[in-house]
């Protein structure tokens, strides 16, 4: 049976359309884009157009703020080290508690180097309290860094409202946006964000292919300098072929931007509904009425995830948990607990994350598969017994040590 | 995903004596929730042989915990109490051909289990201070709280003392700076790794000459402290010839033909040139054929 793969949020198919256009990056179009000679000068007009196809998707004013990198993690890293770097009298970054590790890892390190770090706390809807945004911003504020929309709950934070708030300050802002460009419709130009990442394998182009938006007259210090590409703001000779991937990968997101927000919102409701009319002792975490069309978080109380992905695996069917046992540490996910969402239920949390390649009847296998599978597991837990959790689940089973 | 040994998957798609068990009479529940990993381990025990003749398991944790608790059944069943509780860790793990190093924990929940239930059988108290911290070192599955305990216990200073005590950053080298982080947590400073410039280089006059019978039974003396380390992995090593500045030794059990050998034999090295004060090398027996 063909597979079936729910983990969109972790990394997307390549489009066929975007392999066909890297193609001959590889071949005959080898040249170097800085080259003064036709080799060179035919690159260069595929990266310019690449670009532009980004400008468009994001909304930019200018096709000059779009920055090529490598990666999401790198647009971060470069964003709030600049903010840092070109504004050495202020020392204080505000972000949150759900950010990936690509934001928080770092903030992490940049305290042990003297920066404060305000992380935002968030409700059990994994929403945060702009009160507490607002009172934070002063002017030893370097950047806000929130995230366009979460990765693990799909919840979308109000970014544009807290770039004006920042803004009012004179405070950078900068958002984390690798989840919810190509899912949500972005015009930069009227908002007051001062810098975007993006990465390329969530919207259906390669890995390895970033981009760091940064707006006309941000204050800026490169991470990576050398040569003049990127008008100096990211040196190293460009990685044509796959900018010239997520120049086409953009254009179909902007082309399917409205099938995004119905067709596939549409398949992860018809799954969300299906799995929970069928299981009982679950629920959805994170903000229903706020959050990405394709994503679907669904906590199974009194089982653990990594069992219930092994055996969807075994049918066929991709998806990701929240536990923490499938990164090797041991504390469930971050952001299940900023929620204060239960142990017995964030380490039973499944992600299914849904493309515009998903059909009705992958959703309905996986309704049909989802619930033996979370039955079966709960045949082996303490917590559960005959068709019911037990009573007083936490006394009835506590166990010893730490 | 996860590289689980076949063992592990069948035994988590088809466990052994899963759910709860009539009649039991000694019950460990371990683990911690928080973690993700938590098990009860039911045994129904012949009090006249006490032998275990039936054992059940109900486990809330990720594949590889419910095959541990699947394989901890399969192993006890038919033992007695004083043979079951002989049963590691290792034997839980190795009777699943293996476990990934950030699964190691799996099979140490197991053993505890067991602990727990024959304690409970007995009407003994059983009590655990088992602390699990983050996985510091992949190559040997080394969590930060037993390296900061290491450091704490014998006043460690270096990366290459962690090493030698714990052996955590002694294979890849990619966590040498998570464990630099610990030290500098416990002691409040990172210490210099250098040899002390003001030890003289190997020359020094007035060096303390050891006689050849002295020397030689330094040198076992300091193979004799290393060896429990070894053996809790199921190595072990022998001296076999001391040839001037070179120190032959024979590894047997698990360290023979390891990936780690070299580490193992260059933290060997490193003991002994502390306890002689002089440098000397360490090879392997081997190296002495070719000679």
């Amino acid at each position: 049976m063909k597979p079936i793969y729910m983990d969109n949020n972790a990394t997307t198919a390549c489009d066929p359309a975007v392999v066909e256009a890297m193609l001959p990056f590889f071949t005959e179009q080898f040249g170097n884009a800085s080259s003064i000679h036709s080799f060179g000068a035919q690159v260069g007009k595929a990266l310019k157009e690449a670009r532009v196809r980004v400008q468009t998707l994001l909304g930019a004013a200018h096709d000059s703020e779009i920055v090529f990198t490598s990666c999401g993690t790198e647009s971060d890293s470069t964003a709030i080290l600049s903010a840092i770097k070109a504004q050495p009298e202020r020392r204080t970054i505000i972000t949150t508690v759900v950010e990936h590790p690509a934001i928080l890892t770092l903030c992490d390190q940049l305290e042990k180097e003297g920066c404060v770090v305000h992380k935002l706390k968030v409700n059990k809807k994994g929403r945060v309290d702009l009160d507490e945004y607002k009172s934070l911003l002063n002017d030893r504020v370097a950047i806000a860094s929130i995230m366009w929309a979460n990765n693990e709950t799909g919840t979308i934070f109000p970014v544009e409202e807290m770039a004006e708030m920042a803004h009012e300050k004179g405070i950078m802002f900068h958002t984390d946006a690798v989840q919810a460009v190509g899912k949500l419709p972005i015009d930069l130009k009227s908002t007051k964000i001062d810098m975007l990442s993006l990465s390329g394998h969530k919207l259906h182009a390669p890995k390895g292919i970033g981009v760091l938006y940064v707006r006309r007259n941000t204050r800026f210090r490169p991470l990576l300098r050398g040569g003049h590409q990127e008008r100096g703001r990211r040196a190293g000779t460009e990685n044509s072929a796959s900018i010239v991937g997520l120049g086409v990968a953009c254009e179909l997101a902007q082309q399917h931007m409205a099938e995004e927000n119905t067709v596939v919102k549409k398949l992860r409701d018809r799954l969300e509904r299906g799995i929970l009319a069928k299981v009982k002792n679950s629920f959805v975490n994170g903000d229903t009425l706020y959050r990405l069309p394709n994503t679907a978080s669904i906590a199974f109380e009194y089982v653990e995830g990594e069992g219930i992905l092994l055996m969807l695996n075994k049918q066929g069917i991709a998806a990701s948990s929240g536990s923490a046992c499938t990164s090797g540490s041991l504390e469930p996910s971050h952001v299940m607990r900023a929620m204060g969402i239960p142990y017995t239920a964030a380490h039973g949390t499944i992600r299914f994350s849904l493309s515009r390649y998903n059909t009705e009847e992958e959703v309905d296998r996986v309704i049909a598969a989802v619930p033996p599978i979370i039955a079966q597991l709960r045949k082996l837990s303490p917590y559960w017994s005959g068709e019911g959790p037990v009573a007083n689940p936490e006394e009835a089973f506590a166990p010893s040590y730490a | 995903m996860w590289d689980y040994s076949e063992k592990v998957r069948e035994h988590f798609f088809n466990p052994r004596n899963s759910g709860p068990l009539e009649n039991a009479n000694g019950t460990g529940d371990v683990g911690s929730i928080k973690c993700g990993d938590a098990l009860r381990l039911m045994l129904k025990v012949n009090p006249e042989s006490e032998i275990i003749e039936d054992a059940h398991f109900q486990t809330f944790g990720c594949g590889s915990a419910i095959a541990s608790s699947s394989a901890l059944t399969e192993i006890i069943k038919g033992k007695t109490l004083d043979d079951a509780l002989k049963v590691s860790n290792q034997d839980i793990a190795d009777y699943l051909d293996g476990l990934p190093p950030e699964k190691m924990h799996c099979s140490v929940m197991g053993r505890e289990a067991l602990q727990a239930a024959v304690a409970n059988y007995r009407g003994e108290e059983w009590s655990d201070d088992h602390e699990e911290g983050d996985l510091v070192c992949k190559c040997f599955a080394i969590d930060a709280v037993m390296i900061e305990d290491t450091v704490r216990a014998n006043g460690l200073k270096t990366r290459e003392e962690v090493t030698n005590y714990t052996k955590a950053g002694g294979g890849c080298s990619a966590c040498h700076e998570k464990i630099e982080d610990v030290l500098i947590a416990v002691n409040g400073r990172l210490y210099s790794s250098e040899p002390k410039p003001k030890k003289a280089p190997a020359e020094s006059p007035v060096k303390p000459q050891l006689t050849n019978y002295q020397r030689i039974r330094k040198i076992e003396d300091t193979l004799e402290a290393i060896r429990p380390m070894l053996q809790r992995d199921h190595g072990d090593v022998t001296l076999v010839e001391v040839d001037g500045k070179k120190i032959y030794v024979a590894l047997s059990g698990a360290c023979q033909g390891c990936q780690m050998e070299a580490a193992t034999l260059g933290g060997i090295q490193h003991k002994l040139v502390e306890a002689l004060g002089e440098l000397v090398q360490v090879l392997p027996v081997g190296a002495m054929a070719n000679h």
